[in-house]
């Protein structure tokens, strides 16, 4: 590489990165929390835990249940239900004015008895600030899209510094760290060290962290596109005043779909289903299917199937892309690497902030020297930060 | 490959690719291939923290 080409990329890498760093940091630290969510959660109580019973005792009915959280909320209309994967002993469900209420509220109730669980409201918890700061900033779409663009800048700043390692390191083995000389050399060598090292799990779940933040969008789209095709026949039919019984809607979708289980359902009125459906979304068994969907639509007055397709291309890409985000799918391992591989990223965040801080301190002569060695004409460039 | 590319670039694909798999690894199955994902995806965990922490000489 000349001097000019390394020159450019030095630009396009203190450049993307210093637009990128600070939200990038709150990125990776509200992150830390959200891998060890669950856990948080039972020591803070906030998580919802049912009573013991044997594993084969029977499933109350699902109109049952949703009877006991109706109760709970009179006059709220039912928008979803659903399980967690592992606990099939809890339903978690939401009530709302109306289908896209954002002041919602969240219940849990026992599958077994139909029992109304005591349920912390999530928002305004320790858990939901770190979830809004992670994903929104509380602004909603345009807060995930601008989160999108700083991961899109992540991701350029990522590829410019791997660009940036031949030069730094060509003269050096591989993972040395130059203790003895200035600070400044040291936190170089640690930057380029981290760097290397976190690259492909970085990139991976920066490029899929930006991709959830389109997740908004493509449901819009498919709403628009394929569930309105498949409830095109429902179009000019008055709204439902009665709605027939879930549990035998959710029986229909099981025989339709013998090898599947329930993810959640949507109530009519949601943006998940129509205003005269129930939206039961079935999920697969084995570790990648059970994270994808396939949404079975029933006639919430008949409780019969109007249809059911495979998720397009996008949706699928989407719900793939979430636990390579999340660190979710490999066990207490997983999620431990999953925060060593954070903090290591905090670390090249907070160098590369701390080596364009000093940019401009002059280095003593015979470090200067020592870095001058390690590419001739990139120095001045790269310690005094003006790409020019 | 010249000596000095592998020099330079070895250990950052070998990492790379470790890391891929590891990715992989556990998405596709639970029990023996989680715990490949686990040794795959820590090389380049323990790899940082070696180098990151040891005392070198230089």
């Amino acid at each position: 590489m000349t001097p000019v080409t390394i020159r450019r990329w030095a630009w396009v890498h203190k450049w993307s990165s210093l637009v990128c760093t600070v939200f990038m940091l709150l990125l990776c630290i509200t992150g830390l929390p959200l891998i060890y969510h669950h856990e948080i959660g039972h020591l803070l109580g906030t998580e919802v835990e049912s009573k013991p019973m044997p594993a084969n005792t029977p499933k109350a009915d699902l109109d049952k249940i949703i009877a006991a959280a109706k109760a709970l909320y009179p006059g709220k209309q039912m928008m979803y239900m659903s399980q967690e994967p592992d606990d099939d002993t809890i339903w978690n469900l939401t009530l709302g004015d109306h289908g896209t209420d954002e002041n919602y509220k969240a219940t849990a109730v026992d599958a077994r008895t139909a029992e109304v669980l005591p349920t912390p409201q999530f928002e305004g918890s320790f858990m939901s600030v770190m979830f809004h700061l992670h994903v929104d900033l509380y602004a909603g779409l345009w807060g995930k899209l601008f989160l999108g663009l700083m991961g899109l800048l992540l991701l350029v700043a990522i590829v410019s510094g791997v660009v940036l390692y031949a030069p730094f390191m060509r003269k050096l083995d591989f993972g040395t760290v130059r203790r003895a000389r200035t600070p400044r050399t040291k936190w170089l060598d640690l930057h380029n060290l981290l760097g290397i090292v976190t690259l492909t799990w970085a990139f991976v779940v920066g490029a899929t962290g930006m991709i959830n933040t389109w997740a908004d969008l493509m449901l819009k789209y498919w709403q628009a596109t394929e569930m309105a095709d498949m409830v095109a026949p429902y179009k000019n039919a008055p709204p439902l005043a009665t709605f027939g019984s879930v549990q035998q809607a959710v029986l229909n979708a099981k025989a339709a779909e013998p090898t599947m289980k329930i993810g959640f359902i949507a109530f009519p009125g949601t943006p998940y289903t129509s205003e005269h459906h129930y939206g039961v979304f079935m999920n697969g068994v084995t570790p990648l299917t059970s994270r994808l969907y396939k949404p079975v639509l029933i006639d919430a007055q008949t409780a019969r199937i109007t249809d059911s397709r495979e998720l397009p291309w996008y949706l699928t890409a989407l719900l793939v892309s979430q636990p390579l985000h999340f660190g979710d799918y490999g066990g207490q391992l997983m999620k431990f690497l999953w925060a060593a591989l954070d903090i290591a990223t905090i670390i090249v965040l907070g160098s590369g902030l701390y080596l364009w801080l000093k940019r401009g301190v002059n280095v003593p002569a015979r470090a200067g020297k020592d870095e001058a060695q390690i590419e001739p004409g990139l120095v001045p460039a790269m310690a005094h930060g003006e790409g020019k | 490959m010249s000596p000095a590319f592998m020099r330079l670039w070895g250990v950052p694909i070998v990492l790379g690719i470790l890391t891929v798999i590891g990715l992989v690894a556990a998405l596709l199955g639970d029990g023996l291939l989680d715990y490949v994902s686990f040794v795959t995806l820590g090389m380049p965990v323990a790899l940082g923290a070696w180098h990151g922490l040891r005392k070198q000489g230089q």
